[in-house]
């Protein structure tokens, strides 16, 4: 999500589900949609059968996405981008790109720094002491005027487009061939269909998901396959986008709330010890407009900023003391899911609290978070299911006497006894009904979490001196029940309210800055207005036969069902494609879906990504740490070398947690782990909650390994039998499943093998088996720190 | 001809003539005619928990609603309005009834002592008091109000939350503001991974 955010401003899914049947061609690869998302992939399958659109997978599998896709291309895992890279190379240089929308909608013509460069694996600025980039070289050149300097003719050699040119031209079809392993004939023949859209009247979508992100280049990935998107022109269009499939029902929801290390709801971003007052978060976090015509709309920051405190802090925010600017702690560094459990880890950590999660069995290197658990003073589980987090000493191989740790488990209710509303992945909040109540014992999230809070309030009242504890005793609470909030309360106190009328806000363009509006979360400004709960809309109504359904719950932002639509059309407001417009200019407004901005405003006065300071999308992007523009590098354990420059193999600016390394397959170390393996999802299940359904259990009760046909014959594992798998860090044992679904890859001139290993069991479900994660790194992306899950070594025997 | 199952049972039973050999009078079996079990059930709108293509899908309560009454979910399906999904689900959303209404669904809070081999039952009252001290004595023992360098952090380092991707965005934006408001800084969920 950093990648798309880093790109066109915002980190969502671009487009969404039912939206996926306008496409011409669908590329699905980092996803298995037909697995994990079924459903929501019957719109990519309507697309082939009515419009005749071509289905693509790429993946280190033929998944059952595959089986029903057009064409299939088998890579290594973690070499994404160098097919991607190659995609792009092959639009450049047959021009292949959608020109008008290029010149339009991108930074194609943005000059870029003289100071930039590239070569020999590293991006200019590369300071190896502090393992990070200086990223000023990565800036645009300015004019005069103070406006970056441009030109539209795409020739000058330092404009974006020149730069982005002579950095993929290294992709050729031998290199993507040689490093993703597969053969050139079939790297063209997928190219000539995935780069077929870069017309006004075709259009292709992509669907990813954690395939992509689970590596140490994640973002990376993300990004070449958005600069592919833009320079096709598919971005913003119906039918288009770049479209991420979330695993959870309410992902997109909880990150747009902010359960997230770093950010505030809405995108707003946690305050740093450097920035010690309001003006200087202010100053850092409010981006000022590159190009006289770029809306810039981050530039309001402040109004979503104060009406966020004063929804949470009410009259103890005001402008005396910076709206509570010393109510909000300000962290030191990274906060995120490697981090936090490498300070337990560490012994740092004393209190972990896992609500609705589960997260032993999430990963990664299983055998560590056993050890960093162990030196917890204190956890708690909360759940409507006993979770193997929670059991976890007692788990097989530990010894619960000597494990320290107190440990709480809580049953709480689940999504069928609540109402309250669930964001999808293509950003439809949608109302659910409560359709019972909990059984008697059990207590929703709500109350465990308001008993909480009350208690440790009432504790810091009856302490004589206290530490500092006013952002608590002031925290606003202002519910009929103070005990149970109604989520119809929250969701009001989200949309955020008029303060001087009392009113609920319709719009977050009602939003101040001066402490007399409120708003917990501004991007949802808009959900729950004086007419009522927009989320718990069920009309169905389609008048644009597009699939946008604006009567259908609520999408954010505004009821937007397509992200920056505005480049759905060109420089004058003309849809590209008339039959799939997403919005078109009638000379006196805009009409279709819900415009950036006033109706009214007319096609040439703003640019069409609105929340980028330079109002149109990122072909280059100084975002992102690991480069303005994405680079192959190898997973920390690969079974090659990085044949672009094998003196930076794997991306320089990942954080090296203390120890990790030496939890790494190194072949100076003599280590022998030959195969590459890679984690994934099956249908019958999700993630570990299903191991409580007896059904599906049923029909999928085993863990099983599996092994292409080839490397279980020349290791002896018939079918069916019993194989041992391990990696560094641990060991699993199960079934071998003997598949034609992957076959041996000729990687740099040698062959390498891929094993595959489904995610579901643990020690706590109705059937036991081994932890996909005993085997993964503790490792993660260089911004995101999501862990590198879909790309390790291993060696394995018949058991 | 066409006979239907219902005229087929009429057919048979009518030929059998009033009190059959059987010994016993089968006329009453041709009047009950079988209902859908969800004939009586009140209908819930909501969502599939569990992955984010957000199929719509209808609930079924079988209870009058009343307060010495426990209502019952008897069958969970897809919506057919809903534009997303259209009435269809997935093996999962098809199952999610046994999810719903399971006996392995826990219904008491139970403590895990240091060292200890098993758990042992408690009251809510007990587990909260626990949880509200554990976490206060934490955030005492950890908490920064300047770093080394003399800034104001104010900030908890002790304690993590983590999760949840499966709650409602209500509850996800109550859980956010709870924790900022305590502190924490080490606050993140399943998107990460």
């Amino acid at each position: 999500m950093a990648s798309l955010a880093a790109t066109f401003g915002r980190g969502a899914m671009t487009n969404h589900w039912k939206d996926i049947k306008n496409a011409d061609v669908v590329l699905v690869m980092g996803a298995n949609p037909a697995e994990n998302h079924p459903c929501g992939f019957k719109w990519a399958l309507e697309a082939r059968d009515t419009r005749g659109a071509k289905l693509v997978t790429i993946d280190p599998r033929f998944t059952r996405t595959s089986a029903v896709a057009d064409r299939h291309l088998q890579i290594r895992p973690g070499s994404d981008i160098a097919i991607l890279g190659g995609f792009i190379r092959y639009i450049l240089i047959n021009d292949l790109q959608h020109d008008d929308y290029v010149k339009a909608h991108t930074n194609a013509s943005f000059i870029v720094s003289e100071e930039y460069g590239f070569s020999d694996g590293l991006f200019v600025g590369f300071d190896e002491a502090a393992n990070r980039y200086d990223k000023t070289a990565w800036e645009y050149e300015r004019g005069d005027d103070g406006y970056v300097r441009r030109d539209l003719t795409l020739q000058h050699p330092r404009c974006v487009f020149q730069v982005l040119k002579q950095h993929y031209d290294r992709y050729t079809p031998d290199v993507a061939a040689g490093i993703t392993g597969c053969s050139q004939d079939d790297f063209l023949a997928m190219a000539e269909i995935i780069c077929s859209t870069g017309r006004a009247d075709r259009v292709g979508t992509i669907m990813y998901a954690v395939g992509w992100t689970m590596h140490t280049v994640g973002c990376q990935i993300i990004r070449t396959a958005a600069i592919m998107q833009l320079l096709l022109g598919n971005i913003g269009r119906p039918g288009g986008g770049i479209n991420a499939l979330r695993g959870h029902a309410n992902v997109q929801g909880a990150t747009d709330h902010a359960i997230v290390a770093g950010i505030l709801p809405g995108y707003l971003k946690v305050p740093t010890p450097s920035q010690q007052s309001l003006e200087e978060h202010f100053s850092d976090s409010t981006p000022k407009p590159l190009v006289p015509d770029a809306v810039n709309y981050w530039g309001n920051y402040a109004k979503f900023y104060v009406s966020l405190m004063k929804s949470w802090f009410g009259e103890h925010a005001d402008s005396e003391n910076g709206f509570a600017y010393d109510y909000l702690a300000k962290p030191d560094g990274d906060a995120t899911w490697l981090t936090i459990w490498d300070e337990a880890y560490q012994g740092r950590l004393e209190g972990f609290i896992a609500l609705g999660f589960n997260p032993i069995l999430a990963g990664p290197d299983v055998p560590r978070l056993f050890e960093a658990m162990a030196k917890l003073k204190w956890k708690v589980v909360i759940d409507p299911f006993m979770l193997d987090s929670a059991e976890f000493w007692k788990a097989p191989g530990q010894d619960p006497e000597s494990i320290q740790t107190e440990v709480l488990y809580l049953p709480s209710s689940h999504w069928i006894e609540r109402d309250g509303s669930f964001t999808n992945s293509g950003r439809w909040a949608q109302w659910k009904e409560q359709a019972v109540d909990p059984p008697i014992g059990v207590r929703s999230d709500t109350w465990i979490l308001s008993e909480l809070f009350w208690r440790v309030k009432e504790l810091y009242q009856a302490d004589e001196n206290p530490v500092y504890n006013d952002p608590i005793q002031h925290l606003t609470w202002n519910y009929l029940n103070p005990r149970e909030p109604t989520l119809v309360e929250l969701a009001k106190e989200i949309n955020g309210h008029d303060l001087d009328s009392g009113k609920l806000l319709s719009s977050f363009g009602e939003l101040r800055d001066d402490g007399t509006t409120s708003s917990g979360n501004w991007l949802y400004c808009g959900s729950f207005t004086e007419s009522g709960n927009k989320m718990a809309r069920r009309g169905t109504a389609d008048p644009t036969n597009l699939g946008m359904h604006h009567e259908w719950a609520y999408s954010w932002p505004l009821n937007r069902r397509v992200l920056y639509n505005r480049a759905s059309a060109d420089a004058d407001g003309h849809p590209w494609d008339e039959q799939r417009a997403g919005i078109s200019w009638t000379g006196r407004e805009w009409i279709g879906d819900v415009p950036d901005y006033g109706p009214t405003t007319p096609p040439r006065a703003t640019g069409a990504f609105i929340m980028n300071e330079e109002g149109v999308a990122r072909l280059f992007s100084n975002h992102l740490n690991d480069g303005p523009l994405s680079e192959h590098y190898e997973p920390v354990e690969s079974p090659t070398e990085n044949i672009l420059h094998n003196n930076v193999p794997v991306n320089p600016v990942i954080h090296w947690y203390d120890g990790v390394r030496d939890t790494l397959a190194s072949a100076e170390n003599g280590d022998d782990f030959p195969y590459a393996c890679t984690v994934y999802r099956v249908v019958e299940r999700e993630h570990f909650v299903t191991s409580n359904v007896p059904y599906l259990v049923e029909t999928m009760p085993d863990f099983f390994v599996e092994i292409p046909e080839g490397l279980a014959e020349e290791k002896g594992i018939p079918n069916g039998s019993r194989v041992r798998v391990w990696s560094k860090r641990g060991t699993v044992a199960g079934t071998a499943i003997v598949t034609k679904r992957i076959k041996p890859l000729l990687v740099n001139g040698r062959t390498v093998w891929t094993v595959g290993i489904p995610i579901h069991w643990g020690f706590v479900g109705l059937t036991q088996g081994s932890m996909a994660n005993l085997l993964t790194p503790f490792i993660g992306d260089a911004n995101t720190r999501c862990p590198e899950f879909k790309s390790f070594l291993v060696n394995l025997e018949r058991a | 001809m066409d006979i239907s199952r219902r005229t087929f049972i009429k057919a048979s039973v009518a030929g059998a003539g009033g009190l059959s050999t059987l010994g016993f009078d089968l006329r009453p079996a041709y009047a009950a005619v079988r209902q859908l079990k969800i004939q009586n059930a009140k209908e819930y709108r909501t969502v599939c928990p569990y992955c984010a293509v957000g199929c719509g899908t209808i609930a079924y309560v079988h209870g009058s609603g009343g307060l010495n009454t426990t209502n019952t979910v008897i069958h969970i399906e897809g919506d057919p309005d809903n534009p997303i999904n259209g009435g269809t689900l997935c093996p999962k959303g098809a199952s999610q009834m046994q999810l719903a209404v399971s006996p392995r669904l826990q219904k008491t809070p139970k403590f895990r002592d240091a060292g200890a081999t098993e758990w042992r039952d408690v009251s809510w009252d007990f587990a909260m008091e626990w949880f509200a001290r554990r976490f206060k004595e934490s955030r005492d023992a950890t908490f920064t109000d300047r770093d080394d360098e003399g800034r104001v952090v104010n900030r908890c380092d002790g304690i993590a939350w983590l999760g949840s991707a499966t709650v409602a965005n209500e509850d996800a934006y109550l859980i956010t503001k709870t924790m900022r408001a305590m502190g924490l800084g080490y606050i993140d969920h399943q998107a990460r991974i």
